[in-house]
């Protein structure tokens, strides 16, 4: 990748981040020294087999854990040494989180789901919450279904409802797991659109998944094997997902 | 997180579990009133005591000899000689905070009216008896001071008297008449408003008044007295009028200093603090018991909060993710069970505050609520939510949320 200096602003430093856990008598070396550097606006796709060691960089990468040694720095900011309640509050501000399973609260409507990561906010009054949640909501889409609650949901809209809770924070990095992962192939690619549109829109997004079709889709793909980067590249080609959407057979109306 | 929001979110959290949120409210309703309905039954049978004596006069004061030892030997009471008229002579000359007083002589037997015949106790007073112990006339009249002086062989008495004597109703028609006690003919000037039996189950009815000359002289044939009843100038002031009579009464015995008394002073207000301590006794019996249910109630809370919060792992991964310190996890599952045991404690309230007003008295007990106990309710309850509420709390704020987000 870029070796040349970039005048970009660096979202994401990860300084030879290594992360050994204790199991029993052995240490399992989850990742082995890692390195790279995400700049903004970039859609990085994150793969690698199971035992790769994704799980543990998303893990680092959301700061909900500490490298063993090395240094994440996530907007500047050096991770490693900060405390629990520290990285409460970084990752309140700094990251947006989308889940495989959606994770959101059972009977509550999309925007008390969506307003939750500001109610850990104290910089936001009630007013400011529900504004903010109702601009994220129309953001993904689902502006006319502002109360209806989780459990009346289709999965592809609870996904928007998830992404929206993400981008309410205004968040430096958009951090999804598996986010197209429970959903069919039709709203797999509504997703990916959505998630296109986002990264036109200046937006930060690391997408880890194990299915190397995504790659195609985003902007750069990191590729891990056994806890180390094995292939970093561009993709000078990004393929619409929209174009893709349209090209799926159209559902039998049966 | 704003306190304003946690408590959104737990009145949420509770309100989305309506039947369990209930169950486990349950234990803390029927506890708290428990506890309220024995504190009412004690609170209530205390007032009952206390008016009853109250009827007896709250500032009564009652002098009687003391109880000597003579030989080793310690002698009834009643066979003391020491209260005299002297006595009762020093004390309406010296009064300050007594202001009624009158000396007490009895005599127990058969009186006779015609064929009827009852056995009763004569009391012999001074016309001041009536306004100590609160007794009304209701027909006729009470004796003079006039019938005092000359020991006159008349008498006013209680309603049992009329209705074993003359039959029930009948007390226009016993005035004037000569009823025999101890073949001692005693003309009947006044009839008493009944009291009724009072909590020891004693008939206070069944008495007869008679100048206490008349039955020192005519019935006892005694020179001292079996009592003085006095009545201080307030219920506040008894224990001055007590230390007053104490003076005058050594003095006038002729008591050393340092020596003991050879009589007893009991206030009333004395009597109420001994039956009120026994009822309290009582009471704190049984609402320890039912305090006990609360404690039971307290581990039923911890137990669904443990369930609640294991069963919610994912919801508190997901909070944790995006922001929340374990801080703010702990105090939103400490704010659930607070107010599930204050929403039980006020339900319980309410129940036992029910069964208090309305279905205690159906079985015939006194009830009343004391306000405190209401309050404690509420503190006890608070109490319990956070002391049964603080395991689970901490259990859901030490979860790692790596493990508790993917928690399946």
């Amino acid at each position: 990748m870029s070796e040349q200096t970039d005048k970009r602003k660096v979202v994401i430093e990860l300084d030879n981040v290594k992360r050994y856990f204790q199991v029993g008598s052995e240490t399992v070396k989850a990742l082995r020294g890692v390195s790279f550097k995400i700049y903004e606006g970039e859609f990085v796709t994150i793969q690698g087999t199971s035992g790769s060691g994704k799980s543990t960089l998303l893990n680092q990468l959301g700061c909900l854990d500490t490298p063993t040694s090395g240094e994440y720095y996530l907007d500047g900011t050096p991770v490693r040494k900060m405390s629990k309640n520290q990285r409460a509050k970084l990752r309140n501000r700094k990251i947006g989180f989308v889940f495989q399973n959606y994770n959101l609260l059972a009977k509550t409507t999309a925007v008390e789901n969506v307003e939750l990561p500001l109610m850990y906010n104290n910089k936001y009054n009630a007013k400011q919450r529900r504004e903010a949640a109702i601009k994220a909501l129309q953001e993904v889409g689902l502006g006319d279904r502002l109360d209806h609650k989780s459990n009346q949901m289709s999965g592809g809209q609870m996904q928007r409802v998830a992404i929206a809770r993400a981008l309410v924070n205004n968040p430096a990095v958009l951090l999804a797991d598996e986010a197209t992962g429970n959903l069919d192939t039709r709203t797999s690619f509504e997703m990916l659109v959505l998630f296109q549109k986002l990264h036109r829109e200046g937006h930060t997004i690391i997408f880890v998944t194990h299915n190397p079709e995504i790659a195609e889709y985003a902007s750069r793909n990191i590729n891990l094997r056994d806890g180390k980067i094995r292939e970093d590249t561009l993709n000078l080609n990004i393929k619409s997902a929209a174009d893709a959407l349209a090209a799926l057979p159209k559902p039998q109306d049966d | 997180m704003n306190i304003l929001n946690l408590f959104k979110v737990s009145i949420n959290a509770v309100a989305n579990n309506k039947m369990r949120s209930f169950l486990s409210m349950l234990g803390i309703i029927i506890g708290v009133a428990a506890v309220i309905i024995m504190m009412s039954i004690g609170q209530g049978s205390k007032e009952s005591i206390r008016k009853e004596l109250s009827t007896m006069g709250t500032n009564l004061l009652t002098i009687r000899p003391g109880a000597d030892m003579r030989g080793g030997v310690r002698m009834d009471p009643s066979a003391m000689q020491t209260l005299k008229p002297e006595d009762y002579q020093r004390i309406m000359n010296e009064k300050k905070f007594v202001t009624k007083v009158s000396p007490e002589v009895t005599a127990s037997g058969q009186v006779i009216y015609g064929n009827n015949n009852t056995m009763t106790t004569v009391y012999g007073e001074s016309t001041e008896y009536m306004d100590i112990k609160l007794w009304e006339i209701e027909e006729g009249d009470g004796f003079t001071e006039e019938d005092i002086k000359k020991a006159s062989k008349v008498c006013v008495v209680g309603k049992t008297i009329i209705t074993e004597l003359f039959g029930e109703g009948k007390e226009a028609e016993a005035i004037g008449k000569n009823i025999r006690f101890k073949s001692i003919p005693m003309r009947i000037i006044g009839v008493l408003k009944g009291k009724g039996y009072n909590s020891w189950g004693m008939d206070q009815d069944n008495v007869i008044i008679a100048p206490y000359t008349c039955v020192m002289k005519r019935i006892a044939a005694q020179t001292y007295f079996s009592s003085i009843n006095c009545s201080a100038v307030t219920e506040e002031l008894s224990d001055a009028a007590i230390d007053e009579l104490t003076q005058i009464l050594r003095e006038s015995h002729k008591i050393k200093e340092g020596a003991d008394d050879d009589f007893t002073i009991r206030s009333q207000a004395e009597m109420m603090e001994t039956m009120s301590s026994t009822m309290d006794t009582v009471t704190i019996i049984l609402v320890v018991a039912a305090a006990f249910s609360l404690l039971v109630a307290g581990i039923g809370i911890m137990n669904i909060m443990l369930v609640s919060v294991t069963e919610r792992t994912k919801e508190i991964g997901l909070r944790m993710a995006v922001g929340a310190t374990g801080m703010v996890i702990s105090l939103q599952f400490l704010i659930e069970s607070v107010i599930i045991s204050l929403t039980g404690g006020l339900l319980g309230i309410l129940v036992g505050g029910g069964i208090s007003q309305f279905v205690v008295p159906l079985i015939g007990m006194p009830a009343s609520i004391p306000a405190w106990s209401i309050y404690v309710s509420f503190a006890v309850c608070t109490f319990i939510g956070i002391i049964f509420g603080y395991i689970p709390a901490r259990k859901a704020a030490n979860m790692d949320p790596i493990e508790a987000i993917r928690h399946e």
